[in-house]
């Protein structure tokens, strides 16, 4: 019986550059791009440097570009590629590569350090906290994240324009998880125009097109903030009106 | 500190991708979709003729202000609402600024080298924060095309359908749902809040946002059917006034 085999592209090499080697992997049902690479480590070269974890799709370790996109190694199957041309493995580009398909992502976690923490109002009078479905419903969908930072990466904020200070797709959905909490009472409207910097997004939705969990950065979180800062900055009338009723859940 | 990576590491420029699909397409649709809109709807605004036959106005002109001071169509009176509500849309502007700017042309594709940027917050682009004013003004018109759509129905004092009035109360329905999908209406509407449960305005809120919501998922698609209509409604009562074709009366 003859094999089905593969061919698989991968960038090897660190922050100083490197090259792209080929290699043939055999095909198994049901197979991941991560197995490949398993399999290129197992049988043709043990150096090559590859970051995973859970191989569900969860821990967001595996992140990477599969054919020039910006997806989850684990969670992309092999049968869903075109196999006559070789398959094409790269790092992600948007973060200096340390080794192979290993990149140094703390960038992120300088940014997260920033955002103020969720501050909860007073307790009610039996000293706990209570809200209904309908508002969480909102919070809950940001909180499926799974930090792989594949958004990061495909911003072309980041990715084409280097603005470091920019917050990037994943923070400013923790923002909105945090801004949008029913029971939070801190306020980062300021910080999320002018320490974030959101409207350096141009709304293009590509953070929305990769990420693995679906969630709807774009629409969601993105869009409400930068309502949220046009009422606050750019909309007298809003002004006007908070004034007169000085009861807006905005600035709450 | 930690930083991102230089552009120096990996091939950059405009349409460097290792992207093995058609990115390409969806750009190319925006630019003819957009582009030939923008062309015909230049044209027929700046025309000032044919916009009217029988019970039926083309969505170009309405409202019709005539006035003896004003030598050019009557459509420019009006169409610049029309036109700022898109042009500030959220999704056109996405569309835009993939097709038109290349800013990124497609997700993970280079674009053009070291080229300045500063998304929306400088001019001209900061002026986006600017569309729920349009809104409010896309607001007004969806009731005066309405008004039209139901006047489409009345010929000569009796009751009827033609296929123009068929097309205009198409053109009202499909504006209305753009229009009442917008983003901006739906943090008007209740998203601005942070708590729905709290008293019955909250309430009553969160029902609004959430149908809302559910138009906006589909906010891109009412945005081209729309175009689409409101395009179609002018072309047809251009080409009944010019009597190329004949309206057909089903009642
Ligand atoms: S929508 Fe905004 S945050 Fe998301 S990828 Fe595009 S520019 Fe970046
Ligand atoms: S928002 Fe999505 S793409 Fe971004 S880090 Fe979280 S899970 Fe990954
Ligand atoms: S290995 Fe955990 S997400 Fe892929
Ligand atoms: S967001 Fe498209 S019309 Fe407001």
């Amino acid at each position: 019986m003859s094999e089905k085999t593969a061919k698989i592209k991968v960038f090897r090499g660190d922050e100083k550059g490197g090259e792209y080697k080929e290699y043939d992997v055999p095909l198994f049902e049901g197979m991941v791009v991560l197995d490949a690479i398993h399999h290129i480590q197992a049988t043709a070269d043990n150096t090559l440097a590859v970051r995973w974890n859970c191989k569900a799709g969860k821990c967001g370790s595996c992140g990477g570009e599969i054919n020039g996109k910006p997806r989850l190694m684990c969670m992309t199957r092999m049968d869903t590629l075109p196999l006559d041309k070789p398959i094409t493995v790269e790092p992600m580009k948007t973060f200096p590569v340390i080794k192979d398909l290993v990149c140094d992502v703390s960038w992120n976690f300088e940014i997260n350090k920033k955002i103020p923490p969720f501050k909860p109002k007073a307790p009610l009078a039996d000293g706990t906290w209570r809200f209904s479905q309908e508002d969480a419903d909102r919070v809950q969908e940001f909180r499926k994240c799974i930090e792989c930072f594949l958004c990061q990466n495909v911003c072309h904020v980041l990715r084409n324009h280097k603005k470091e200070e920019f917050a990037g797709p994943r923070f400013l959905v923790r923002l909105a998880s945090l801004e949008m909490h029913p029971l939070d009472v801190e306020d980062r409207l300021s910080l999320i125009k002018e320490a974030f910097h959101i409207g350096l997004c141009n709304i293009t939705k590509c953070c929305t097109e990769v990420c693995p969990e679906h969630i709807t950065i774009t629409d969601n979180a993105i869009i409400p903030l930068k309502e949220r800062v046009v009422s606050r900055f750019y909309d007298p009338i809003a002004k006007f009106w908070q004034k007169l009723f000085a009861k807006n859940d905005v600035t709450k | 500190m930690a930083r991102l990576a230089p552009n120096t590491m990996f091939k950059s420029g405009l349409g460097t991708t290792q992207r093995k699909d058609n990115w390409w397409l969806q750009p190319v649709l925006v630019v003819f979709g957009l582009g030939s809109f923008g062309i015909y709807s230049t044209w027929a605004a700046l025309q000032g003729n044919h916009y009217a036959f029988g019970p039926y106005l083309s969505p170009f002109y309405s409202p019709l202000f005539i006035f003896d001071w004003w030598h050019w169509s009557p459509a420019l009176l009006i169409l610049w609402a029309p036109l700022g509500f898109r042009a500030t849309c959220y999704y056109y502007r996405k569309a835009y600024y993939r097709a038109f700017f290349a800013d990124p042309p497609a997700c993970a594709v280079g674009e053009l080298a070291e080229h300045r940027y500063s998304g929306e917050t400088k001019f001209p682009f900061i002026l986006q924060n600017i569309h729920r004013f349009f809104f409010y003004l896309a607001a007004i018109f969806i009731f005066i095309l309405s008004y039209d759509a139901y006047e489409a129905f009345w010929f000569d004092g009796h009751f009827g359908i033609g296929v123009g009035s068929l097309v205009l109360t198409a053109n009202a329905l499909f504006l209305g749902l753009y229009t009442f999908s917008c983003h901006s209406f739906r943090h008007l509407i209740g998203g601005k809040r942070d708590c729905f449960s709290n008293c019955s305005l909250a309430k009553a809120q969160y029902k609004t946002w959430s149908i809302v919501s559910i138009l906006n998922q589909r906010h891109m698609l009412w945005a081209w059917i729309s175009l689409c209509t409101v395009g179609f409604a002018d072309v047809y009562i251009r080409l009944c006034a010019m009597g190329i074709i004949h309206d057909i009366r089903i009642i």
